[in-house]
């Protein structure tokens, strides 16, 4: 019975991280900024791959493969948004400014 | 395209895409490394060779064309020769019969590791890893010798903790976890993939990454060049020496039976000291490479060099 209820609930989890990833994709293409771009990166990798983990981890069920997905949502948790922070501050030292009004895609 | 930067981050792309593609043909210890080396430090590299020549490409007797008939007219061939190739994962492959199934045969009765890549690579045919360590030891002497020639040893200035606060304190979590993967994926090379090429390049990033948020100069008085130095002749010393005591015990070279009474408790220790050899140079290579790069391009101590 858990079993199955684990299954269910881990669709809707692993559906909404499959369409965060790829709005982020799109996001990520057509955004008009660097900064935007970073925006819409930064929700594909901690929310997208926080659900997917997520999903797996109900999929997997009790064992060592869950509690190494749960210290790899950890890690991708912590170093993401490190990440994201990095190259905010690399596109500031290299002299992109923020524009609101940039209408240029890519 | 000529900005040079775009290249190096789509060769860093590059790399990991063939390890995503190493993973789907189930080769997992080459998607190890292919990630660890393509995606990791070989971009780093690659950046701080950038920071040494400059960013843009040269356009100065650029033949576009002459290159591009060169590039096509390989490929082809390359491609030409992949035609006659078996099916993959056919039985009749010739990379599936002769010694490849005698490995495959033998490896569990006569080693006992369940890894049986690191059962050929350390064992069978650890021969080739020991030219591969030297290798890697001679690219980092060469690396050395043509660079620190030209050296340009700036005085100490303190790193602020100003800057890159966050990026600091994050890979102060980090980097103690970093030191300890690679430990691990170095002393469980035999149970799962792993092994010390892995391991070195894991624990040289580790300390790349301290080095770039905390200072040149700071890394330096923690892990000293000298000390690296004598670290990376050292591992291909124990690699070579347990070649030397087999051959001393009465077998042939790197013949790890002869090591201890029990042939297969020698084999087991045989692989572990060749291991951690192999680790211990890579590593050492790796951040000497990195020490002999970035010294020549640093001005301003406190910030990465970029």
């Amino acid at each position: 019975m858990m079993a199955v209820l684990a299954e269910w609930l881990s669709v809707p989890l692993l559906a909404v991280g499959i369409f965060l990833v790829v709005s982020g994709g799109v996001g990520l293409l057509r955004f008009p900024d660097i900064f935007c771009r970073m925006h819409a990166a930064g929700v594909t990798e901690t929310l997208a791959s926080g659900l997917i983990l997520l999903g797996l981890m109900l999929l997997a069920g009790w064992g060592i493969a869950a509690f190494k997905l749960l210290l790899i949502l950890l890690f991708l948790l912590i170093t993401s948004p490190t990440a994201s922070h990095a190259l905010a501050k690399a596109a500031l030292h290299g002299g992109m400014k923020v524009d609101p009004d940039k209408k240029e895609t890519f | 395209m000529r900005d040079l930067f775009a290249v190096v981050m789509l060769a860093g792309i590059y790399g990991l895409l063939s390890a995503s593609f190493f993973v789907a043909v189930d080769a997992v210890d080459v998607a190890f490394t292919e990630a660890a080396v393509g995606a990791g430090v070989f971009p780093l590299l690659m950046l701080t060779a950038l920071a040494l020549v400059g960013r843009h490409e040269q356009t100065a007797g650029r033949r576009p064309l002459l290159s591009f008939l060169l590039v096509s007219v390989t490929g082809a061939m390359l491609v030409l020769g992949t035609l006659d190739m078996p099916a993959f994962g056919s039985a009749d492959a010739p990379a599936h019969q002769h010694v490849a199934v005698r490995y495959i045969e033998t490896s569990p009765a006569e080693i006992g590791i369940p890894n049986m890549v690191t059962s050929v690579l350390a064992d069978y045919r650890a021969y080739d890893t020991l030219g591969e360590v030297v290798v890697i030891f001679t690219a980092a002497m060469g690396v050395l010798g043509l660079l620190s020639a030209a050296s340009s040893n700036t005085g100490t200035v303190q790193a602020t903790m100003h800057e890159h606060r966050v990026l600091r304190v994050v890979s102060k979590m980090l980097i103690p976890l970093i030191l300890l993967f690679a430990l691990y994926v170095q002393f469980h090379g035999e149970h799962g993939p792993g092994g010390g090429f892995q391991a070195g390049v894991i624990f040289a990033a580790g300390i790349i990454l301290y080095a770039m948020l905390f200072g040149l100069s700071n890394t330096r008085k923690i892990i000293r060049p000298e000390l690296l130095q004598v670290l990376a002749a050292c591992g291909v010393l124990l690699y070579g020496s347990v070649g030397v005591v087999s051959l001393l015990s009465g077998g042939n070279f790197l013949d790890y039976s002869h090591l201890l009474a029990d042939p297969l408790a020698g084999r087991h220790v045989g692989i572990i000291v060749i291991e951690l050899g192999v680790g211990i140079t890579v590593a050492a290579a790796m951040i000497l490479i990195f020490y002999a790069f970035a010294n020549m391009t640093v001005t301003d101590e406190d910030s990465p060099p970029c």
